[in-house]
């Protein structure tokens, strides 16, 4: 269970409004198992909603195996969208995707619009989201703002053209930067499947250094970390855990974005001021000690707070 | 978050890093925490025939208020007696270092 919170939240309304809701895992490389989804069918399944690509790591799920899976039994196939519009390539059709969200701020377009495609035929009947003046097929009352779509569209339109070289590009810059880090690093893992993935989003566990600690060292990059000291809970991130990844590792992790408007130099200078820092505090850390001492850190009887 | 001055200058200068020889005498290590919370400090002092804390080291793994007060507070122990260091409670470090609380 990878999903954003979004979904997510939409799945607990809809149990307290009576629905019955199957969640699934997934692999260790994050992406779902087939058979599993297969198994979880039942007579009553009226819909699947399995994310095209994780926001925390970049993982693609299988969307025209699952695509085909509820077409043959009849069942609507919603996917999350947000990160693979623009990023992937995309076939409702090909695909048997039946409803499908789009993100206006996830793919370069303006915040406070995003897009719902609803499919016509096998026709998915929705209840209006808002009521009014029947805009939108009637799904969405109330006048959108023109702006805004037109940003979206215009986002949509610029992304298609630029994806086939920018995902090369931010490919070659991601490899670029992996290869840095791990000849420079030991104890460096990858989060989710290396392959099944979209280039521009890396998250990595540096064994040993907490990744909020880690963020602070490297004040001049813009990442995020997988560990969540600064919220109101100790506990890391759902994602990693759904991976089997273990809460110390789960701690360690950072969350590394390469986008349309990165620079060759600024993924390198990335990567060696990254290098620097987990030196630093690998240097101060009491685990690596440990590590290096030969200790097997996983087993000492913590006393957990 | 914002951190403030202190927490930033211990973070980013941090003192007293490091762990005794293995081995050497008079030297009492604690070890707190646990990796799967996010944080675990090792601090280790040095105390002479008289009780006084004559030098203090630590490691910490742990986000930047935890390394900055590990830091602040192997500085505080150094020429306090062992009571003294007792008494540098929690308080005290929230209070220097204005910790979120
Ligand atoms: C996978 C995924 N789904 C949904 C969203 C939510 O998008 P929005 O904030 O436009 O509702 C995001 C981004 O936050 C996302 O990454």
């Amino acid at each position: 269970m990878t999903e954003h919170k979004c979904v997510l939240d939409t799945c607990r309304h809809l149990e307290q409004k009576g629905f019955s809701v199957t969640y699934l895992p997934v692999q260790k490389n994050g992406i779902i198992d087939l058979e599993t989804l297969k198994e979880a069918f039942t007579d009553e399944t009226l819909l699947v909603s399995i994310m095209a690509v994780n926001n925390e790591i970049g993982v693609i799920q299988p969307l025209r195996e699952i695509g085909a899976l509820c077409r043959e039994r009849n069942v609507f196939f919603h996917t999350d969208a947000a990160q693979a519009v623009g990023k992937i390539p995309l076939d409702v059709n090909e695909m048997n995707i039946d409803l499908l969200s789009i993100s206006g701020h996830k793919m370069y377009g303006p915040m406070g619009i995003g897009a719902l495609y609803v499919r016509r035929k096998p026709r998915v009947r929705l209840t209006a989201q808002i009521n009014g003046g029947g805009q939108e097929r009637g799904m969405r009352s109330g006048t959108l703002s023109p702006a805004l779509c037109v940003g979206l569209g215009e986002a949509c339109a610029l992304s298609q053209e630029k994806m086939s070289q920018e995902s090369a590009r931010i490919r070659y810059y991601a490899h670029l930067f992996c290869k840095k880090i791990m000849e420079e690093l030991p104890e460096v893992y990858l989060n989710g499947d290396s392959d099944k993935r979209i280039p521009g989003n890396l998250n990595l566990s540096f064994a040993h250094v907490e990744g909020e600690g880690l963020m602070m060292a490297i004040k001049n990059l813009c990442v995020s970390s997988g560990s969540a000291c600064t919220s109101a809970s100790l506990e890391p991130s759902y994602v990693l855990r759904a991976l089997g990844v273990s809460e110390e590792l789960a701690h360690t992790s950072l969350r590394i974005g390469i986008g349309r408007f990165t620079k060759k130099e600024e993924v390198e200078s990335a990567a060696a001021q990254i290098i620097t820092a987990v030196n630093k505090l690998r240097d101060m850390s009491p685990l690596w000690e440990m590590a290096q001492a030969g200790v097997d850190v996983s087993s000492i009887d913590w006393a957990s707070h | 978050m914002a951190y403030n001055k202190k927490v930033i200058d211990h973070y980013e200068n941090p003192r007293n890093v490091g762990s005794f020889e293995n081995g050497e005498k008079n030297v009492g290590t604690g070890l707190v925490g646990a990796p799967s919370c996010g944080d675990v400090m090792k601090l280790q002092i040095k105390v002479n025939s008289q009780g006084l804390i004559t030098d203090a080291k630590f490691k910490t793994f742990g986000c930047g208020s935890a390394i900055a007060s590990s830091s602040l507070v192997t500085e505080k122990f150094k020429g306090k007696t062992l009571k003294e260091a007792e008494s540098i409670a929690i308080v005290i470090l929230q209070a220097n270092l204005n910790c979120p609380r």
